[in-house]
């Protein structure tokens, strides 16, 4: 029997998709050795309010820390209190997530703990007392399996990779308290820019509309933006061609060097499907492809391709999903 | 201002990789090599602040072996100070153990800013800056792409999903840089030149204990081989129903 932990991220006292995705992937780990899942969240006070949702995710434990040191993300104070529950709880297993976020935390954590770290993981197992996952490395062109020696066996899932199942538990709150002072951080974020609210972003969205130098300009973009809203569960993202050209912001920007989403749909508007771009969406479920060239390389991972204009095609596309939507 | 760059050797990534005869590593035989372009904008970004303060230090550091002094001399030939070569037989994959020798050699150094790439795109793990930092006891500011330094203090944004954070911190400081904070410079012809005759320090890495380690190598699995559904907007219809009826997604 083995317990695992789960950190729980949340922004602006949320909890995000990225907490769905590791409590589930927690609990399948758990289940597996008929342990138990706790969760982590920390925030300004009210933040266990969010235990309940983790509980239904299969938390057996939710761990709040409410404090307004954690108002805003707060690496320092954060990994300190992460490291002290691992060590405290004795985990075979602490699960993080290859967010903006969990990028940033989990190596901390695992310094603390002296122990070594894996992230963008897409697949786990937990195998009597062996820990091995797959992690993509040379851009998504190799998948190498690797053996985790250390314990606690520290790793960080791909978003995406895991699709949050509910599987309700009693999820029991504890408060915890924070290491030290959180307010005396050395790094501070001062402020938080989001982009619009209620909007979803890449690492929320089942569906990533992605936009590539085939639309012409930046205010082209709207059109990509209008197939978002007709989903209505949709991010949008875009090409390294893009964001150098200031079209969108770095943030948007999927592959080598940006966002590695993988979600449910993933629609590439006027993307040629250079290998840096594809390295950060290929795992996608399903890839839908629009391109005026039939010979684009997009075309050989979409499963289905439209060989057409997008000044034609999105505005069909838009109001077809609005109608589908409707219907639904 | 004494600032240190980390820099790794990394393949280019635009060709198709094979896998070596004992499974666990990658055939090197024809790759090209250079440095990781994230340790380029990481040198670039420690160039401009020595620049602007008229004065300062920036001093190259590479773990690997003997052809990793290659990736250091590139970072003098931007223009980089002195370089130091920490030796190893390969470079681990486990980004911990790599931490650990930049880190013994970092300690006692009296460096107001170490930089480091956010990634390099061979391990593709994203570890080794912040794991220093902890060991070295800095303050960390991982994918800067917009960095301020004045009397001591720092100013950094940082790229989220959808979302942006400026960050406030102290130095000394761990920076890891995002793409986006600069435009790497080309060495120019005197600066190789130069570069030649810069001090390069070479010392056995002291290598933490490996505790993450590749077991197997794979191709990943093919995607189905893609299908051009139709042309135009008249091909809209038959993917809203391949969406909700094969794919399922609508
Ligand atoms: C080290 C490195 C890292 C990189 N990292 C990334 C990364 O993280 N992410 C990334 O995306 N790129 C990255 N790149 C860049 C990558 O190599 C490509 O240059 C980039 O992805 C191309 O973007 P694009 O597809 O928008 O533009 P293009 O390659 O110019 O493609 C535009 C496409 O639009 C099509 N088109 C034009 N007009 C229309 C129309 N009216 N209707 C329909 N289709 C049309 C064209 O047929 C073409 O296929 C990286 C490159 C390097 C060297
Ligand atoms: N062998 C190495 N020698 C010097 N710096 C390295 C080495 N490996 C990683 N780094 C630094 O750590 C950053 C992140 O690497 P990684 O954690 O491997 O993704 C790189 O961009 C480099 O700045």
């Amino acid at each position: 029997m083995a317990n695992i932990f789960a950190f729980a991220e949340s922004r602006n006292g949320k909890t995000r998709k990225a907490a769905l995705e590791t409590v589930t992937a927690a609990r399948s780990l758990a289940d597996s050795t008929g342990g138990e899942v706790h969760a982590l969240i920390a925030g300004a006070a009210g933040i266990s309010g969010n235990a309940a949702t983790l509980g239904s995710y299969g938390a057996d434990v939710v761990h709040a820390a409410e404090h307004p040191g954690f108002e805003k993300y707060n690496a320092e104070a954060l990994a300190e209190l992460c490291a002290a529950r691992i060590r405290e709880g004795g985990y075979r297993v602490a699960v993080f997530s290859t967010s903006a976020q969990g990028r940033d935390l989990a190596p901390r954590v695992a310094a603390k703990l002296g122990v070594g770290i894996v992230t963008d993981v897409t697949e786990f197992k937990l195998d009597g007392d062996n820990v091995t996952v797959k992690h993509p490395i040379n851009i998504g062109k190799v998948i190498a399996t690797v053996r985790i020696k250390s314990n606690p066996a520290l790793f960080a899932i791909r978003s995406g990779v895991v699709t949050p199942a509910q599987n309700a538990k009693a999820g029991r709150v504890e408060q915890v308290q924070p290491v030290g002072d959180p307010s005396s951080s050395r790094v501070k974020v001062t402020e938080l820019i989001e982009g619009g609210s209620g909007k979803l972003d890449l690492a929320e969205a089942p569906v990533v509309i992605a936009g590539g130098r085939g639309l012409k300009t930046a205010e082209n973009f709207k059109l990509v933006e209008d197939l978002a809203a007709a989903f209505g569960n949709a991010a949008v993202g875009a090409t390294r061609a893009v964001t150098d050209d200031g079209w969108r912001p770095h943030s948007d920007q999927i592959g080598q060097t940006g966002r590695l989403v993988s979600p449910d749909l993933y629609i590439a508007v006027g993307i040629s499907g250079a290998v840096q771009h594809l390295a950060g969406m290929r795992t996608s479920r399903t890839i839908v492809a629009i391109n005026k060239d039939k010979d684009a390389p997009i075309f050989k991972v979409a499963d289905y391709g439209i060989v057409g204009d997008v000044f034609e095609v999105l505005p069909v596309l838009t109001e077809a999903i609005s109608e589908a939507r409707k219907s639904h | 201002m004494k600032i240190a760059v980390c820099v790794k050797r990394v393949a280019d990534m635009d060709v198709r990789f094979r896998i070596a005869q004992d499974g666990t590593s990658l055939d090197e035989a024809g790759l090209k090599f250079d440095i990781n372009d994230f340790d380029a904008w990481a040198v670039e970004a420690a160039l401009q602040l020595k620049e602007k303060a008229g004065q300062g230090e920036v001093v190259a550091i590479s773990l690997g072996p003997d052809n990793v002094q290659e990736t250091i001399r590139k970072a003098l030939s931007m223009g980089a100070d002195r370089g130091i070569h920490l030796k190893a037989d390969k470079i681990p994959f486990d980004g911990s153990a790599i931490a650990s020798a930049i880190a013994a050699e970092l300690k006692d150094g009296g460096y107001d800013l170490v930089f480091f790439g956010k990634l390099s795109p061979d391990s593709a793990n994203g570890v080794v800056g912040t794991v220093v930092a902890e060991k070295i006891g800095y303050a960390c500011v991982t994918a800067v792409s917009r960095l301020e330094i004045a009397d001591g203090k720092g100013k950094a944004k940082r790229e989220l999903e959808g979302a942006q954070e400026i960050v406030e911190f102290s130095l000394p400081a761990v920076i890891t840089v995002d793409e986006g904070l600069n435009t790497a410079r080309y060495p120019s012809l005197k600066g190789i030149m130069a570069a030649k005759k810069k001090p390069l320090e070479s010392k056995p890495a002291q290598l933490g204990e490996v505790q993450i380690e590749i077991a197997a190598l794979e191709m990943p699995p093919e995607r189905a081989a893609g299908k051009i559904i139709g042309e135009g907007a008249a091909a809209v219809p038959e993917l809203i129903r391949l969406l909700s009826t094969e794919a399922k997604v609508l």
